[in-house]
């Protein structure tokens, strides 16, 4: 079993200004199960994109060769055609769609142009038997929980003749029993000689389902692990994984620590989505004056989510829990509440979430505090003027003008907005969720500097990062996140990033 | 220059526009100039087409004067309408609005006597209730406007049906006719202009009046800004711009002056195109419109009240409506149950054509004026003409489509070029 199926040879992909892959190798043996792990924007999933055909031919450098013959995939189907089937982590389900219906989406199963229904649902079935799925091919998708339409994505993968699977953070969503049901699948199907690649943040899944194991780090592959030869742990991964200097990148700062300014206690937060899925759980966090706290977790820890629940419950259903800002509880049913009791949550997808792009840089500055320059309803656009100047200058957005749309800024600038925005509102806790992503070296550090004065002028500041570096970095104390639930914290004098990894992939007991 | 008189309801309205407008587009003026100014100059150039087509029919006194009055409701459902697209959302009800709307004034001021100052209110309220019930569907139910207010054109007709069965209610008191249809007396006397003949003088002053305003608004934003170091037009281009506003405006008071005096209607639309503006431009709620369509969720975590937000502008509409339905029936003298059929659809027209996006978050109340202009100046120019009823749908069908277009075209454009 040792003939390679997949060999990918010196994969460099770049996007305008960044380098997401740079000389990565990646060889899979034949029916294999094959983990790629590495850090939040190590380039995993990048990758899978190049092999998928994503990112066709010719967008990248390298070379791929797919049992013996070299490919050149101009799309998606040219690589389901080769028989490499990639399931992502958001589900690519029809929900309204039967199971069988979804199962042979674009691959009908007909005879001159009509569905042949009988056909259809008879081959639907027999897949469903394969992946243990007991449902009825004619169920609506929407009928089935997270773990069961994995399957059927599976089962779909195993209708196109699939030669190599690829599956994307396949149970970040599940609970415990789908999860292990899956694994259990996945071995059987490396028994009817499927190989499979799994990327996956759950170290204690990697150890226990794969043969080798990739590590890939800053779009570079560090190693290749073969767990049955090589003395793998999970510790010897997670420093694969998080094995980085901490250089300059950092401007150095003492932080002043004040009295608690927040307290988060026993928070809940249940999935509006999937009923009864807890998404947060018993959450406690404190802030101080003056501090920055950090929250680390992966992917799907809950992080956002605890962070836009607290947010005026912008995020969740059947919250629970208490806030206590300067020692009294505050209940907070709106994010005009939240601002008005001085929280401000700068947004992770700033361009989804966090600015209005077609409108000016002026514009946005103000929107979250727009009664402060008006007088009876009124707007002071000379005011508003001045205000957004003033940002321009202190917070270093390079744009022509504050009329400039935010649209057309870079992502440093947009973020530089965003930030302005909230400190325009004058609140005493920040919440940054992701500050510094999609962001270069250069205005990294700029916003680091902002960070630490905004500190300096005694806010409590929360910053959720997948970076640890950047949290070790910036940090005065650290939380860990991992399936909802707050796994540890940290000063940042005891925080490496190996502990911290360690409890950001603790399993849920 | 010819052209300059019906440029009239553009001129008025500069005054308002222009404290938001300069501002906002002075860093895009680059970019979106065309976009900006290509209604405007759209309009003049059909405007000069029409001229030469008719004649020079089109810009008599009488004429402008027509123009003005037969789309003062389309006029006004516009200003209601743009809000709405702003906002993302769509409003198909508004003629059914416009009938019902027409029909409680009916009832009220023909069948119960009720003073007519009373019965408009009264008709008010009841639009604003209308619009209540829908916002309350589109906000805060979650349905599309797109449904709700399609379900709401066929209850409103319904309504409209129920209260006046098949007939016609009328003749209204004449104070609600003169609001829809007169004039303002001739409180003055008439001045003689030479070879331009006897011309209402106290329409003249109101005009003169206006563009006073006009100059020392303008002047004022002007300086402030100055104080505040922003960019302003250099003083040829702004001395330029007041004159050709001044000039638009004296010139349509002038003709209006020498037919029958000012249309009330036109000072009620002046009123409201200044508010409406001064709304969208001034105010904290019009510009959480513009934050609500250009981005919902940034929006919504910045903290507006979104389906606040959202549940007024129906409202709004729905109490202009009512407005636009008792000048429609004031000017038929007669609330009817077909009136306002399809006047939602010149309403939406006249807002995309006036610049609005069909994403939201874009347009201004006074192109969506003007957009109405375009449409009032090419019904009224192609039946002076002799057109075919057949052949103005088909031009105001092909200038929909071709403002929508640019208006895709113009910002592809825009974001490949970056």
């Amino acid at each position: 079993m040792s003939d390679t199926i997949l060999r990918m040879q010196d994969i460099t992909k770049t996007f305008p200004g960044v380098k997401a892959l740079q000389d990565v190798n990646l060889s899979v043996r034949r029916g294999e199960i094959h983990a790629i792990c590495g850090e939040n924007g190590a380039g995993k999933s990048t990758l899978m994109k190049v092999l998928s055909g994503v990112y066709p031919h010719g967008s990248y450098d390298g070379e791929i060769t797919f049992e013996g013959e070299e490919c050149r995939f101009s799309g998606i189907r040219d690589s389901e055609h080769r028989g490499i089937v990639i399931i992502h982590q958001e589900l690519a389900l029809a929900p309204q769609l039967s199971i069988a219906e979804n199962i042979f989406l674009g691959n009908e199963q007909a005879t001159r142009g009509l569905i042949d229904w009988n056909r259809t649902n008879h081959a639907a079935a027999q897949l469903l038997e394969r992946v243990g799925l007991r449902e009825n091919p004619v169920t609506p998708i929407l009928e089935l929980g997270v773990g069961k339409q994995q399957l059927v994505e599976i089962a779909k993968a195993l209708s196109k003749q699939v030669r190599l699977l690829i599956l994307d953070e396949p149970t970040a969503a599940l609970n415990d029993e789908d999860s292990a049901h899956l694994l259990g699948l996945l071995r059987g199907l490396r028994d009817q000689g499927i190989t499979c690649v799994i990327i996956s943040h759950k170290l204690n899944e990697v150890m226990a389902i794969a043969d080798r194991v990739t590590i890939l780090r800053d779009g570079r592959t560090i190693s290749t692990l073969d767990l049955a030869t090589d003395q793998v742990t999970e510790d010897k991964i997670i420093s694969g994984m998080v094995g980085r200097d901490l250089d300059h990148r950092y401007p150095p700062h003492e932080s002043q620590v004040g009295s608690e300014v927040l307290r988060i206690e026993d928070w809940t937060v249940h999935s509006p989505t999937q009923h009864g899925r807890v998404v947060v759980s018993n959450a406690n966090l404190t802030l101080r004056r003056g501090e920055i706290v950090g929250l680390a977790g992966l992917m799907g820890a809950g992080r956002t989510e605890l962070a836009m629940s607290v947010f005026g419950r912008s995020y969740g259903t059947g919250i629970s829990g208490r806030i206590i800002k300067d020692g009294k509880e505050i209940h907070l049913r709106s994010v005009r509440d939240a601002i008005d009791h001085g929280i401000a949550y700068a947004t992770e997808d700033r361009k989804r979430y966090g600015l209005n792009l077609i409108e000016d840089i002026k514009r946005n500055i103000s929107a979250a505090a727009l009664g402060k320059l008006a007088k009876r309803g009124w707007v002071d656009e000379n005011e508003e003027f001045k205000t957004a100047g003033a940002f321009r200058q202190s917070m270093n957005i390079k744009a022509p003008s504050v009329l400039s749309v935010t649209g057309k800024l870079s992502g440093g600038n947009q973020q530089k907005v965003v930030l302005s925005k909230w400190i325009f509102t004058n609140p005493d806790v920040l919440i940054l969720d992701e500050p510094t992503r999609g962001i270069d070296v250069g205005a990294k550090y700029e916003i680091y500097t902002i960070i630490n004065r905004l500190a300096d002028e005694g806010k409590a500041v929360l910053v959720i990062s997948s970076e640890l570096p950047e949290l070790l970095g910036i940090c005065d104390r650290i939380y860990t996140l991992s399936a909802g639930r707050i796994t540890g914290e940290m000063p940042r004098a005891e925080a490496t990033q190996e502990a911290l990894m360690t409890l950001m992939t603790k399993g849920t007991e | 220059m010819s052209v300059a008189p019906t440029n009239a309801d553009l001129a008025v309205a500069e005054t308002p526009a222009a404290p938001g407008g300069p501002t906002t587009d002075s860093p895009r003026r680059y970019n979106l100039n065309l976009r900006q100014s290509g209604i405007y100059i759209a309009f003049a150039l059909i405007v000069v087409l029409f001229a030469v087509l008719t004649g020079g029919d089109l810009l008599q006194p009488q004429n402008i004067s027509n123009i003005i009055v037969q789309n003062s409701y389309i006029l006004i459902l516009a200003i209601g309408m743009i809000l709405i697209i702003i906002a993302g959302h769509i409003d198909l009800s508004a003629g059914s609005v416009v009938a019902v709307c027409g029909a409680v004034a009916a009832v009220l001021m023909v069948e119960h006597n009720v003073p007519w100052p009373l019965a408009l209110l009264i008709t008010l309220v009841v639009g604003g209730l209308i619009g209540a019930w829908q916002g309350y569907w589109v906000a805060y139910f979650g349905i599309p406007a797109f449904i709700v207010t399609l379900a709401g054109m066929l209850l409103f007709r319904a309504l409209t049906l129920t209260i006046l069965g098949n007939r016609g209610i009328g003749p209204f008191p004449d104070e609600v006719r003169t609001l829809a249809n007169g004039f303002t007396e001739g409180y003055l006397g008439n001045i003689g202009l030479g070879a331009l003949g006897g011309a209402d003088l106290f329409s003249i002053l109101v005009g003169v009046v206006a563009v006073v305003g006009i100059v020392f608004t303008q002047w004022r934003t002007r300086s402030a800004r100055q104080q505040y170091g922003q960019a302003v037009d250099p003083m040829p281009l702004f001395i330029g711009r007041i004159a050709v506003a001044s000039f638009l405006v004296i010139a349509v008071v002038v003709q209006l002056a020498r037919f029958k005096n000012l249309p009330w209607v036109l000072v009620l639309l002046a009123f409201l195109v200044l508010a409406y503006s001064l709304l969208t431009n001034r105010a904290v709620f019009g510009r959480q419109i513009y934050a609500v369509g250009g981005n919902l969720q940034a929006a919504t975590l910045s903290g507006v009240k979104v389906k606040s937000v959202i549940f007024w502008i129906f409202v709004n509409m729905g109490v202009l409506a009512a407005l636009a339905g008792v000048i429609f029936a004031g000017r038929l003298n007669q609330a009817n149950p077909t009136a306002g059929n399809q006047f939602e659809l010149d309403a939406i027209a006249a807002a995309f054509i006036g610049g609005a996006a069909v994403q939201g978050g874009v347009g201004k109340v006074v192109g969506a004026i003007t957009g109405g202009l375009i449409m009032g100046v090419i019904n009224n120019g192609m039946s002076l003409i002799g057109a075919q009823s057949e052949t103005v749908m088909l031009v105001k069908g092909a200038v929909l489509l071709a403002a929508v277009a640019f208006d895709v075209w113009s910002k592809r454009r825009a974001g490949a070029s970056r």
